[in-house]
Formats: C-alpha cells, structure tokens, sequence
C-alpha cells in the first residue's frame, strides 16, 4: 500500500483513542498494526500508549493487547507467544509494545534475554526519547542536550543517547530495523519483512511528541523527516547482526541537524557550543554507520 | 502405591511432571535449584511434556508464566528468598490478572546479610499479593498439594504458592508415593479456564481503571479466594478417593485434657509432632492454609479442646511487631469468647528448632514482657 492510500479494512487502530494531537506513537501503532494484523496480539507496557489504549472495557486497538508490568514486557511477550504455540496457535504474531523507557532503561534485561533466547516475537520501541506518559523525565534515550522535568534550566541531559541498535546488533538476531512516521512505506515494508522471519526482531521508531519536544502537533511528520535528513536518526536495517543495510536514501550532504534542534522547545536553552558538539556526535555516529553498511539504496 | 525416594524439591517437580504443564520458566536460587534441575531431567529425557523456558532472572520466570497462562497455557516456576522478593511485583500482578499461576517457594532468610537457612519471610512478605499460600510439612504433602494446586488455582482463577522450608524439606529424601500419570492427569483435568489473549478478539486486557472499579475487582478477588476453604475440602475428598490421602486447611493433634497448644506451619510441625509424646498435655495445630486465613476452622478447634494458651513456632519475624504467624492468630480469636492466651517462639534466621526449646517455651513468659515472646537464642 502507498502512502495516503487508505484501505478502512486494514486499520486496526480506531478513531476517539487517548493520544495527544500529532503523537508519534499513535501513528507509528497504527502503522505497525496495519501491517502486521489481523492475526496480532500485543503485549503493552507501562508507556503512553497505556493511556493511548484506552480504559477497559474501551479499547483503541482491534486485537488483544495485554498489559503487563513496566520492566517485564520482553518476558511476558515471550510467554505469550509460548502460551500461544502450546494452544496450537502459533501462526499468532506477537508483538511487544514498549516506549523508550521501557525498552532502554527498565526493559533492557527483560529485552535481551528475551533475544539472547531468540524468543518468536517482534519487539517495536517506540520512542519519543523520555518520559513521556509521566511528563518528560530524562531516559537514557533522551538525546544529549534535552531539557526535561528532571533536568530542567539551567540542567540538562548530560550523556549521549544509548545506542539500542548497537546493542541490539550485538545480540545477533534476526531482524533488527529503524523507522519514523515520516517513513510509513519504509515503516510498513521493514514491519512485513520482520513478520516473515522468525525468531527475536527489533524495530526502532522514532515517534515525536509534541508537547515533551515542545512542537506545534502539525510539525511531527515535518520533525521525523528532519530527525532522518540530518543523520541524527538514520534508516537502516541490520541482518544477524552483521549486515547493515541503509533503507533511505541520504543527500550527499546532510540537513544541518542545529535545524532539527531549533524548530523544538526542548533544545531551546541549548548553546551553539553544545550543539557543535552534539552535531560531532551525530556526524561520528554516522561514519560508524556508514563503515558498517554494506549496501546503500540508490535513486 | 510406588513410592520412590525423593527429596521435597524432587517431590514437587514430579508433580508438575504428572500435571500437564504446557511451560516451565526456570531460574535458579538456593535451595529451590533442584525443582528446576529436576525439571530440566523430564525434559531432557523428553518426559516433561511441555515447554522448558531458562530466563534470566526470577522476575522474568513470572512474568512468562503471566504472559503463557494469559495465552491459556498451563504453568510453572519455582523460587525462594530474593527470588520472590524480586518477583513482588508480577506476583501482584499476577493474582490481579487472574491467571492461575502455580508457583513453590522454598523458604529461605533475606538478606543483608547473606543467608541460606529457611526463614519464612519470604513467603510471608508476599502475603497480601492475592495469592492463596499454602504450607507443607514433607515430601509427600509438597508432591500432593502441588498437584492440587492446579486445581484449586484453575478453578478459582487465583495463583497460587506451594511453600515449603529450605534443606529440612527440600533437600531432605523421604519416601514418596508417586501415582502414575495417568491417574493423576485424570485427577488434574483438562484445562478449563480460558485464554484471555484471543486473537482476533480485541480486548483491552488489564488496562487503566478506576478506583471505583478496582475496589470490586479487590472484592472479587477477596471473596473467590474465601471459597478456597471450602474447595480445599472438597479438592481432599477426591484426592482421598484418587489416592488415598487426603489434608485439611489446619490439622490437628490434641490428646485429651491438653490445655497448650504449639502451632507451626512447615516443618518444624514435625519436629513438634516427634517431641509431642514427651511434652506433658501438649497439642500441635499445623496451619497449612495461610491465604485464605482458615480462621473460623482454628477458633473451632481451640473452642471444642478448650485449649488455653497457643504457643506459634514463627520462623519468621515481621520486625518491630513479632512472629507473623503469632499476630495473624491473634487477629483470628477476638471473636472468641474465651480466647487463649497466645505466645510466640521466634525462629527468625530459620534456625534450628530443638525439643529442649519446646521444654523451655512452656515455662511461664516473664510478665514485664509487652508481648509474649520468647527468641529461639535465648531458650536453647
């Protein structure tokens, strides 16, 4: 399916759900959940979609979504999908739904046990780089000079962004990918792809949030093409952890990433020394990328 | 009957063997290692007949168990000591959920500092989880009452946690009987519970919600696990009629004319029951059922041998209050005209329960005493 072409049969995510206008998770579970259902069910962590998903007996999504507690989404999807094969279902596709915190921080064991045991199931994070659902506290997803609640001015976020793809490669499964709402055809492709491989998958998006970037909600599509154009958040897609594959084509030169940052609120206090220096970061992480990428898309 | 020589780890794990388990998460923590060892044995020798999963850590063991019994399969895992203090909160969530987890716990002391020997704060420190917590005095009642676990667990769709004490229990060999699979399939059952991960059936499962609607939930949750009581005898009655054992939610031994009773639950009970013919008109209750609280069952006993005094041998202590056994048991009597007067010997640290301590517990308490306690240091 292209972009903008709507097919109501294929939507799972329905109208009156709890996000915030122009959130970025939103699109991205109503991206994930097109391409990969009917036949789907969710394990939801504590994040925003626990609000998103609604108040039972409502529900935002037309498949089954268990919640389960904040550190333990990596084991529960694993029990699922195990409960689900030993009750003779096992072409059910299991996906565990986790913010950045849920996934970087309080999630990180749950996770990589989980894909140490190439556990059937694919892990997406959605990541809106904090704290979102408890107003924007710092998370080790949370990108190098970002103001949140708990580094406020004149503070801010001191360390650089973990990087969950590295670690994730590090772990040698399956399937691991980047995405952004900006990019639902990449998205939907690199999802569907995912599904057709078994064993551990991990899919990385990238999800604006308005009010923790501080961003009018009509920028979110406009901020995650930015976030892709400048470097500071790339397309790929990792094989077994050894073959880096560039999914979006990249200008010879990039978009200066000080445009990404001004255009939100929480980069507002950032000096131009800071921003050199984050810029450093991102054109380093780059290099790195591009010594590991063995193809690159062409026009 | 086959009896074959098992230790209670061993006891509970041919249990889960002859239960129809769809998945085992395993973890392991001294002294519970040998149930998921034992385990690991069916399934390599292909006898286990489900899903062996080693995570890592005791945290994850339950919450796959949450996420397979959601999916509608049949479950199992062990722990003890920080390995259930660990879990806490997927226990919790366990029991809101539903989902008929079936859990042993081998009791063992806490830490700071390190510590191996069976104190029961463990288990107890998990008592207002939701789960139905019950305590076993050997092998052959860890094998039996594991079994009926799943089916007090599955039809009251409440977790629950087979308890028993470190080394005395379960690395201690006795002589079990162990009935064939197939009988004690038959005694288990089919699942009957039903998935609540459906695909292709949207269900906002375990969602937000409100106060208002958690108080009935909680009071769902509170009044299933009351008709456990009654299940418990009902569940005995067919295992009587299955294999010719049967247990109640409190036994007991009290010779006539006995006025003190010592009350234990795990296995210092049978260290009471081997020393109870020297003790001069003494008595043992053993609590076997700690949630639900059989409390209308004790104050019948006590009531119908007019026992005036209680001794509880805690191995446990709920610090800054005393022996958690004690205070529950107190808590439980109010209603009773006469209640006997209620003292506690504390086994905290799970140390050594002697028959010379037992001598000294009947000597009268010193009555500057705030609460009737007497420290296992102090009387042996």
């Amino acid at each position: 399916m292209k972009t903008g072409e709507l097919n109501k049969d294929s939507e799972m995510l329905y109208s009156g759900h709890n996000a915030c206008p122009g959130c970025g998770a939103a699109l991205a579970v109503r991206y994930l959940t097109r391409a990969l259902g009917p036949n789907l069910a969710i394990v939801l962590t504590a994040s925003c979609w626990s609000i998103i998903s609604g108040m039972p007996p409502l529900t935002a999504l037309k498949c089954p979504i268990l919640h389960c507690p904040f550190p333990s989404a990596g084991s529960v999807g694993s029990g699922v999908k195990r409960g689900l094969k030993a009750t003779g279902q096992s072409d059910t596709t299991v996906v565990v739904l986790a913010g950045d915190g849920g996934t970087f921080d309080i999630g990180l064991q749950a996770m990589s046990g989980a894909a140490q045991r190439n556990e059937d199931y694919i892990f997406v994070c959605y990541d809106n780089e904090a704290y979102m659902n408890t107003g924007m506290q710092t998370s080790s997803a949370t990108p190098f000079g970002a103001r949140t609640a708990t580094a406020p001015y004149p503070l801010f976020k001191a360390g650089q962004k973990k990087d969950i793809m590295q670690i994730m490669a590090a772990h040698g499964i399956p399937y691991a990918a980047t995405a952004t709402v900006a990019f639902p055809d990449d998205m939907e492709n690199k999802l569907k792809k995912a599904q057709k491989i078994s064993g551990f998958r991990f899919i990385h998006i990238l999800s604006p949030c308005p009010p923790g970037w501080g961003t009018e909600s009509s920028d979110t599509i406009h901020l995650s093409r930015l976030a892709v154009s400048s470097g500071f958040f790339p397309l790929y897609e990792i094989e077994n952890g050894v073959t880096w594959r560039m999914t979006n084509l990249q200008e010879e030169k990039r978009t200066p990433l000080k445009e990404y940052l001004s255009a939100q609120r929480r980069f507002k206090q950032m000096d131009e020394a800071r921003m050199a220096q984050l810029q450093q970061e991102v054109d380093h992480d780059w290099d790195c990328l591009m010594e590991k990428v063995v193809t690159c898309p062409s026009e | 009957m086959a009896y074959e020589m098992l230790s209670g780890s061993q006891a509970a794990a041919a249990a889960v063997q002859r239960a129809n388990v769809d998945l085992v998460a395993a973890y392991p923590i001294t002294p519970q290692t040998a149930i998921v060892e034992t385990l690991a044995n069916f399934e390599a020798k292909g006898e286990l007949g489900g899903d062996f999963v080693s995570v890592e850590s005791e945290y994850a063991a339950l919450a796959c168990c949450y996420g397979a019994a959601a999916a509608g399969a049949r479950v199992f895992t062990a722990t003890a000591s920080h390995g259930l203090a660990y879990m806490h909160e997927v226990i919790h969530w366990c029991s809101g959920a539903r989902v008929p987890v079936v859990m042993v716990n081998v009791n063992r002391a806490i830490g700071a500092p390190w510590c191996l020997d069976p104190d029961q704060g463990d288990s107890l420190s998990q008592r207002d989880t939701g789960w139905m917590q019950i305590y076993c005095s050997g092998a052959q009642e860890v094998f039996d009452t594991v079994l009926q676990a799943y089916v007090l667990s599955e039809e009251l769709l409440l977790p629950c946690l087979v308890v028993f004490d470190g080394f005395y229990i379960s690395h201690t060999y006795e002589a079990v009987d162990v009935p064939e699979k197939e009988k004690t399939l038959e005694f288990v059952g089919e699942k009957k519970f039903k998935a609540q991960v459906i695909p292709g059936a949207p269900a906002n499962l375990h969602g937000l919600t409100t106060g208002d609607n958690q108080i009935l939930l909680v009071k769902n949750r509170h009044e299933t696990m009351i008709k456990a009581i009654d299940l418990f005898k009902d569940v005995n009655k067919k295992y009587e009629e299955f294999f010719g054992r049967s247990y109640k939610v409190v036994d007991s031994v009290i010779p006539p004319g006995s006025t003190t009773v010592f009350m234990a639950a795990g296995a210092t009970v049978e260290t009471i029951r081997w020393a109870l013919p020297e003790l001069d008109d003494c008595g043992l209750i053993q609590l076997r059922m700690f949630r639900p609280y059989p409390a209308e069952e004790l104050c019948a006993i006590l009531e119908a041998h007019e026992v005036e005094r209680v001794i509880v041998v805690d191995r446990n202590c709920s610090v800054g209050m005393g022996g958690i056994f004690s205070q529950e048991l107190r808590a439980a009597l109010y209603k009773m005209e006469k209640p006997p007067v209620v003292e506690d010997l504390i086994l905290a640290g799970g140390i050594d329960l002697t028959v010379e301590m037992l001598h000294k517990a009947l000597e009268p308490v010193n009555e500057d005493r705030l609460t009737d306690q007497k420290w296992g240091v102090d009387v042996r």
